[in-house]
C-alpha cells in the first residue's frame, strides 16, 4: 500500500500472483485484443472523434449541407460571437448555473437527508424509499408532461385551486423554477439512493462508539458519517454539475428552449436541427459545454480511480 | 440514455467489511421516531401525488373536468386511453422502443463485459487509460458530440433492408450504436468491480486445464457475474426506453420515433386536452413502471452496485 504512488500498475493487487502478466498464447493474445479493440472502436467513433471534430468545427462557418470544403475557417469568430451578440448564450448561461444551484440548495440536501433518515431503523423504511425514487425511472420529458396537470393554465391543479390564472410553463419569468420543481421530483430520490448506497459504508461501530462518548445525533453527523461519505459527495457534486449541464429534455418538450427557457444544451440542438443550420456556431457553444464538463470528469475520475488504488 | 447521468458510485474506504447482518444505522428515539415518521409519511404522500393524479385523471372525461373543474369528482371513463393509443399511435412507438432497447441493452452488456473482464482479469499498464476512456464517454454531454455524429450518420449510407431511410439518420442502428456507446463506460466500471471479487484462482485452474481465454470469460465468468448483469440490465432498460435527446435529434421521421420522443403527438395544434395526456404519460410510464415494482432489487442493487460491490 505504501508504494501505491510510483507503483503506475494499481490493478496489481488485485492479482496478486505475478506482477507483470506473462505472454499468453497467440490465440488468447488475439481474443484479448479483440475484446478490448472492438467496444474501444465504438466509444471512440462515436464519443471521442465527434469530440474532437467539434472542436475543429468550431473555428469555421458551415451550413452543413455542402462537402467539408465549402465551411469557411473564421478562427475565434463564433466564440466571439457567442460571447458578445448571440442573445441567447448569457441567458442560457444563467438558467444553468440557476439549474445547478437549485439542484444544490434544495433536492440534494433534501436527498440527503432523506438517506440519513431512512438509513435508521424506521417502519415502513421501505415504503418511504420505494416513494422517493419511483420518479427517477421516469424520464425527463415523461415528468415534463406529468407535470403539465399541475402547471396547465386553463386546466392544471395549481390555478384551479388558487383561482389563479398563471402560465406557469409559458411565462418567462416564472416558467425555469416550475421546471426546476419538476426536476426535483426526480432528482431527489436519486440523490437519496446513492446517499443510502454510502451510508452502507458506514461502520456501526463509529456511529456507536460516538454514541457511547455521548456525541449528539447532529454532532455525530459531521463527525463521524459526514467525513466517511466523503467520496460519494464527491460524486454527487459531479452528477450535479453534469445533470445540470445536460439540462435538456423537460424544456426541449415545454418549448424547444426558448422564452426564459434557454439553456446551452437546447441551444446547440437549435443550431443543427432548428430552421437555421450553423454547425460552426453550434459546435462551438458544445466546445463550450465540453470545457465545462471535463473539468468535473476529471475530479470524477480521480475520485473513482483513487478508490481503485486503495482497494 | 436519460440525463440522469448514470455514475458509477466509488464506494466509501471503509466498505471493505461490512458484515451482511450490519445493524441499520441505530434506532431513533422514540420521540424523535414520531416525529420522523409523521414527516416521512407526509413527504411520501406527497412524492407519490404526481403520479396519482396522472393516473386518476387519465380515466376521466374531458368535458366532465371542463365543466365541473378538477377538483370534482366523476366522469369516469376508459376512453381516453382508446384515444390516447390511436392517436399517440402508440403500438408503432412502443414497437420501435422495443426494436431500439433491447438490442441496445445486450449489445451494451456484452461489449462492456469483454472490456471489464480483460480490465479484471490481467493487470495491463493501459488498464486504468482503457477505464478512463469509457468513464469519461459517459460522462460527456451528449449536446457536445451532437453536430458530427448528426452529420456522419446523414452519411453513412444504409442498404434498404437494414434502413428505409438509405442511411443511418432516421435509423435505429443509430439510436442502438450511440445508446451503446454511451452506457458501456458505467457498465464496464461496475462489471469489471465485480468481476476483480471473484477468486483469481479459478482462472489459474482454468488455465491449468487449457481453457482458452474465450472459454474463461464465456463459460467461467460470465455466468457467476450473472447477478450484476440482471441489475445493470434493468437499469439499463429503463435508460435508454427513457433515452430522449438522441432519439429526437438522429429521427426525424415520426413513425420511427420510440415512444418516449413520440409524447409531443399527443399535444394539440391549438389546445392540449390534459386528460388525454395523462392517459398517453401513463401508457409512456407503464413499461418503466412494471419493469421497476417487478425488478426492484435489481434497480435499486444496479445503482449502488459499485458501492457495495454485489
Amino acid at each position: 500500500m505504501t508504494h501505491i504512488d510510483e507503483a503506475p500498475q494499481p490493478t496489481k493487487e488485485v492479482a496478486p500472483a505475478q506482477g507483470r502478466e506473462k505472454k499468453l498464447p497467440a490465440r488468447d493474445r488475439a481474443t484479448v485484443i479483440t475484446m478490448v479493440v472492438v467496444p474501444l472502436v465504438l466509444v471512440v467513433l462515436l464519443v471521442w472523434v465527434p469530440a474532437l471534430l467539434s472542436v475543429v468545427l468550431s473555428f469555421g462557418k458551415w451550413n452543413g449541407f455542402g462537402d467539408l470544403d465549402t465551411i469557411e475557417w473564421v478562427g475565434v469568430q463564433n466564440y466571439e460571437d457567442i460571447f458578445t451578440i448571440y442573445p441567447a448564450f448569457w441567458p442560457a448561461v444563467q438558467h444553468n448555473l440557476i439549474w445547478l444551484g437549485f439542484l444544490f440548495i434544495f433536492p440534494t440536501i433534501l436527498g440527503m437527508l432523506l438517506a440519513v433518515i431512512l438509513d435508521r431503523e424506521m417502519k415502513g423504511s421501505r415504503f418511504y424509499q420505494t416513494a422517493f425514487y419511483m420518479p427517477v425511472v421516469l424520464s425527463l420529458a415523461l415528468i415534463g408532461f406529468i407535470w403539465q396537470l399541475f402547471y396547465s393554465r386553463d386546466q392544471g391543479l395549481i390555478n384551479q385551486i388558487f383561482n389563479s390564472q398563471v402560465d406557469w410553463y409559458g411565462d418567462p419569468d416564472i416558467n425555469l423554477w416550475a421546471v426546476l420543481l419538476a426536476t426535483a421530483w426526480r432528482h431527489t430520490g436519486y440523490i437519496m439512493l446513492i446517499y443510502l448506497a454510502g451510508l452502507k459504508g458506514v461502520d456501526a461501530s463509529l456511529r456507536e462508539a460516538a454514541a457511547v462518548d455521548g456525541a449528539s445525533e447532529v454532532k455525530t453527523f459531521f463527525h463521524v458519517i459526514f467525513p466517511v461519505m466523503r467520496p460519494i459527495n464527491m460524486v454527487v457534486i459531479v452528477i450535479v454539475v453534469i445533470e445540470s449541464l445536460r439540462a435538456f429534455d423537460l424544456v426541449w418538450v415545454i418549448n424547444k428552449g426558448r422564452n426564459g427557457l434557454e439553456v446551452i444544451g437546447a441551444l446547440v440542438a437549435q443550431n443543427v436541427i432548428g430552421e437555421a443550420t450553423r454547425y460552426g456556431f453550434g459546435s462551438a457553444l458544445a466546445v463550450i459545454m465540453m470545457l465545462i464538463s471535463s473539468i468535473f470528469i476529471t475530479l470524477y475520475l480521480r475520485t473513482v480511480f483513487r478508490e481503485e488504488r486503495t482497494r | 440514455m436519460t440525463y440522469e447521468t448514470p455514475v458509477a458510485v466509488a464506494p466509501p474506504a471503509t466498505s471493505k467489511p461490512v458484515a451482511p447482518t450490519r445493524k441499520e444505522g441505530g434506532v431513533l428515539s422514540k420521540r424523535r421516531g414520531a416525529v420522523a415518521t409523521v414527516i416521512m409519511a407526509l413527504l411520501a404522500l406527497a412524492w407519490l401525488f404526481p403520479l396519482a393524479w396522472a393516473l386518476i385523471n387519465s380515466f376521466r372525461e374531458y368535458e366532465y373536468t371542463q365543466a365541473n373543474g378538477y377538483l370534482s369528482f366523476g366522469g369516469w371513463t376508459t376512453s381516453n386511453y382508446e384515444q390516447a393509443w390511436s392517436q399517440g399511435n402508440f403500438g408503432v412507438h412502443m414497437r420501435n422502443s422495443l426494436l431500439i432497447t433491447v438490442p441496445a441493452v445486450l449489445l451494451t452488456l456484452w461489449l462492456s463485459s469483454m472490456v471489464a473482464f480483460v480490465l479484471a482479469r490481467f493487470s495491463y499498464r493501459f488498464n486504468l487509460a482503457l477505464l478512463g476512456v469509457f468513464l469519461a464517454a459517459n460522462l460527456l454531454p451528449p449536446q457536445a458530440l451532437l453536430i458530427p455524429v448528426f452529420r456522419m450518420f446523414r452519411e453513412i449510407p444504409l442498404p434498404f433492408f437494414m434502413s428505409d431511410s438509405g442511411s443511418m439518420l432516421n435509423s435505429f442502428w443509430a439510436l442502438i450504436l450511440v445508446n451503446t456507446a454511451f452506457q458501456m463506460g458505467f457498465c464496464t466500471f461496475v462489471l469489471s468491480n465485480y468481476m476483480k471479487t471473484l477468486p483469481h484462482e479459478i482462472y489459474e485452474s482454468a488455465e491449468l486445464d487449457g481453457a482458452s481465454v474465450w472459454r474463461q470469460y464465456w463459460q467461467l465468468t460470465m455466468p457467476l457475474v450473472r447477478p450484476a448483469l440482471a441489475a445493470l440490465a434493468t437499469l439499463q432498460v429503463t435508460w435508454i426506453y427513457n433515452e430522449f435527446f438522441w432519439a429526437t435529434v438522429l429521427i426525424q421521421q415520426g413513425d420511427k420515433l420510440p415512444v418516449t420522443s413520440a409524447l409531443n403527438n399527443l399535444r394539440g395544434q391549438f389546445f392540449t386536452d390534459t386528460n388525454l395526456v395523462a392517459a398517453g404519460s401513463i401508457i409512456v410510464a407503464l413499461p418503466v413502471l412494471v419493469v421497476f415494482f417487478a425488478l426492484q432489487k435489481q434497480f435499486v442493487s444496479g445503482l449502488t452496485l459499485g458501492s457495495t460491490k454485489g
